[in-house]
């Protein structure tokens, strides 16, 4: 085949990859050869997905027959600039976290199950940049099921008993979830005939007031607001994140939730539009007020815990909350806002679940009061924290500050300053939970003797976190590229011509 | 024919059966309860798809010069789908009951709490 053929398949590919190595990786049976297999085609697909960019970037939106089989029969895959943004978010995190994984997995799962682990880390890649790359709303039904299948059994995979628990508990939420996204595909089946996401857009206006549609949007919104852990939805989060092996931890909270924020963008924007979405159901005002409740109720969440994964997760809960408030401007600076801070959170929060994993690895716990003099045993993780904190926070010069900046210019655009107050203060009330691992980590000497002989995680650990969170400041001082991309992704959203 | 109310009897029966569904999902504490709650909640989906996949008069969708009017197929493919999904996710869950029942010795949601509060 020739190079220019291989190109024009890259959407198809992207998918087929990882979905063809995940038996590959089972029938190997050890951890080892999986791990190399799994690393080997995360990258590839890393390779793919800036290819596409590349494409998206010169050609303008890509459209590819599965099969051959043209559009309103076969399945189309469609790769817009946001599309080939998120392939590049959801690849490039697995790209970094797969070397981190053969070290920290050694200490928390057994070894005649990380064959396995590859496995299903491997769908459930697939299934997340399947669900981007798709241009047909049943294929994304399917798409999502298999991500969230292979994740609830990645966190069922936890050291603890309570992962089962947490796993059967994401399992009847995220079932739930994804049903109410099948029975709003339904009904819009029944209103248009079509499930082509291009079609269903050019139907739409001639029935956007009717009923069945009305609830068929509903039914999506509640769904994937359930899969995006949107406040007050959320509750399956902080268990499953706390419980689940780190590196999984790490996958999910940097892909999974923006995935999910991904659809609600191509849910009611490319497929709704803006006249059903936010004229007739007011989808701007609930999201708004829920976004604003999320970053509020997770940051205060946040600093009461006592285990940094279950910190980690609350303070998901608040960002998520960050990312929707830029959807629900709907307007052109919001949804930069919006997408630009899917990319930088997903760095910032991966290296922090990252960091969670090497502490784990060293001292078998991750109860903050035990991470006393951390910050002198493992400099080098400890150090990664505060970078990632300060992220976070939102401090300049971290890619954190970007999308703040940007949520807080478009919420002053349209007048709306206490928005902008909220963002702050949850910024400060980020700020007090990541100081109280700080504090504890570099001033406060361990009380507990065994834990004095603890050093350096492994290097393979460390050169993930470090490279996930060096990516994170170099788009916090540079960031034309990931705000151009969003920006660009925001204005293929809204219709309009940048 | 029947017409009105009636006329849409199996729309009736896919409410019914949804929130019967979710009733379950919500009010038992028993996992594998849980788990026939939300089986039953996919399956009247299944149900939603197929009815509206039936064209008045319409046959199997077999082509055969005898007839000229079918039922729309795509409905029952995305159901076959949807259905293979659907055992995929209870034997998931079951899968994970199993475990918690080795892990917890119990399947019932108030115990597990008693135990994952005590430890």
């Amino acid at each position: 085949m020739s190079g220019a053929g291989v190109l024009h398949h890259l959407p198809i590919l992207q998918v087929l990859v990882p979905l063809l190595a995940a038996p590959v990786a089972l029938l190997l049976r050890r951890g080892y050869p999986a791990w190399v297999l799994a690393t080997g085609v995360s990258w590839l697909v890393l390779v793919m997905a800036m290819g596409l960019v590349r494409q998206v970037l010169i050609n303008g939106t890509l459209s590819y027959e599965l099969g051959g089989w043209a559009p309103p029969w076969g399945i189309e895959y469609r790769v817009d600039v946001l599309g080939a943004f998120m392939a590049l978010i959801v690849s490039g995190i697995a790209a970094v976290i797969m070397p981190f994984s053969r070290r920290s997995l050694a200490a928390e799962i057994p070894a005649d199950r990380s064959a396995m682990f590859y496995t299903l880390i491997l769908l459930c890649l697939t299934g997340l940049l399947g669900i981007v790359m798709t241009g047909d709303a049943f294929n994304l039904f399917v798409f999502l099921e298999v991500s969230s299948l292979s994740s609830y059994a990645l966190i069922s995979m936890g050291r603890r008993r309570e992962a089962l628990t947490a796993a059967f508990q994401y399992l009847i939420m995220g079932t739930i979830g994804a049903t109410a996204i099948l029975i709003g595909v339904g009904l819009l089946y029944m209103m248009t005939g079509t499930l082509n996401m291009a079609d269903l857009a050019e139907r739409m206006p001639d029935i956007a007031h009717t009923r069945t549609v009305t609830a068929a949007f509903a039914f999506i919104v509640v769904g994937v607001a359930l899969k995006t852990a949107l406040f007050p939805l959320h509750l399956w989060l902080p268990n499953a994140y706390t419980y689940a092996p780190s590196v999984v931890s790490a996958f999910l909270a940097a892909t999974a939730t923006k995935v999910g924020v991904y659809m609600l963008l191509r849910f009611s924007f490319t497929i709704f539009g803006g006249l059903l979405a936010f004229e007739i159901m007011n989808l701007d005002r609930l999201l708004l007020v829920l976004a604003l409740l999320a970053a509020l109720y997770g940051s205060t969440a946040a600093v009461f815990q006592t285990d940094l994964k279950r910190m980690l997760a609350y303070s998901s809960v608040a960002q998520i909350g960050y990312t929707v408030a830029g959807v629900s401007f709907a307007s052109l600076t919001g949804l930069t806002a919006g997408i630009v801070h899917l990319f930088n959170h997903a760095l910032v929060k991966g290296g922090l679940f990252l960091v969670a994993g090497c502490v784990l690895l060293r001292i078998g716990n991750v109860t903050i009061e035990r991470m006393a003099g951390l910050g002198r045993t493992m400099p080098w993780t400890m150090a990664a924290f505060v970078v990632g904190g300060l992220g976070l926070v939102g401090v300049p010069a971290t890619a954190g500050f970007i999308s703040k900046w940007y949520l807080v210019q478009a919420a002053l655009e349209r007048g709306w300053w206490p928005v902008a107050v909220v963002v702050l203060f949850t910024s400060l009330l980020a700020a007090v939970y990541v100081w109280r691992v700080v504090e504890v980590a570099y001033f406060r000497t361990p009380a507990q003797t065994s834990d004095a002989g603890v050093g350096e995680a492994p290097l393979s650990m460390l050169v993930s976190v470090w490279v996930m969170l060096a990516i994170m400041v170099y788009f916090g001082i540079n960031a034309s590229l990931t705000t151009g991309l969003a920006r660009q992704a925001a204005s293929g959203l809204l219709g309009t011509a940048l | 024919m029947l017409t009105g109310f009636l006329g849409l009897y199996n729309y009736w029966i896919v409410i019914l059966l949804m929130m019967s569904g979710l009733y379950i999902l919500i009010a038992c504490g028993n996992l594998i309860k849980k788990v026939i709650g939300l089986s039953i909640f996919q399956t009247s989906v299944f149900i939603l798809f197929i009815s509206m996949g039936k064209v008045h008069g319409g046959t199997a969708p077999i082509l055969d010069p005898g007839f000229s009017l079918y039922s729309n197929p795509l409905p029952h493919v995305l159901i076959l789908t949807a259905i293979v999904v659907g055992v995929a996710t209870t034997a998931l869950a079951l899968a994970l009951i199993v475990r918690i029942h080795l892990a917890y010795g119990t399947v019932e949601e108030d115990e597990i709490q008693e135990k994952e509060d005590v430890a």
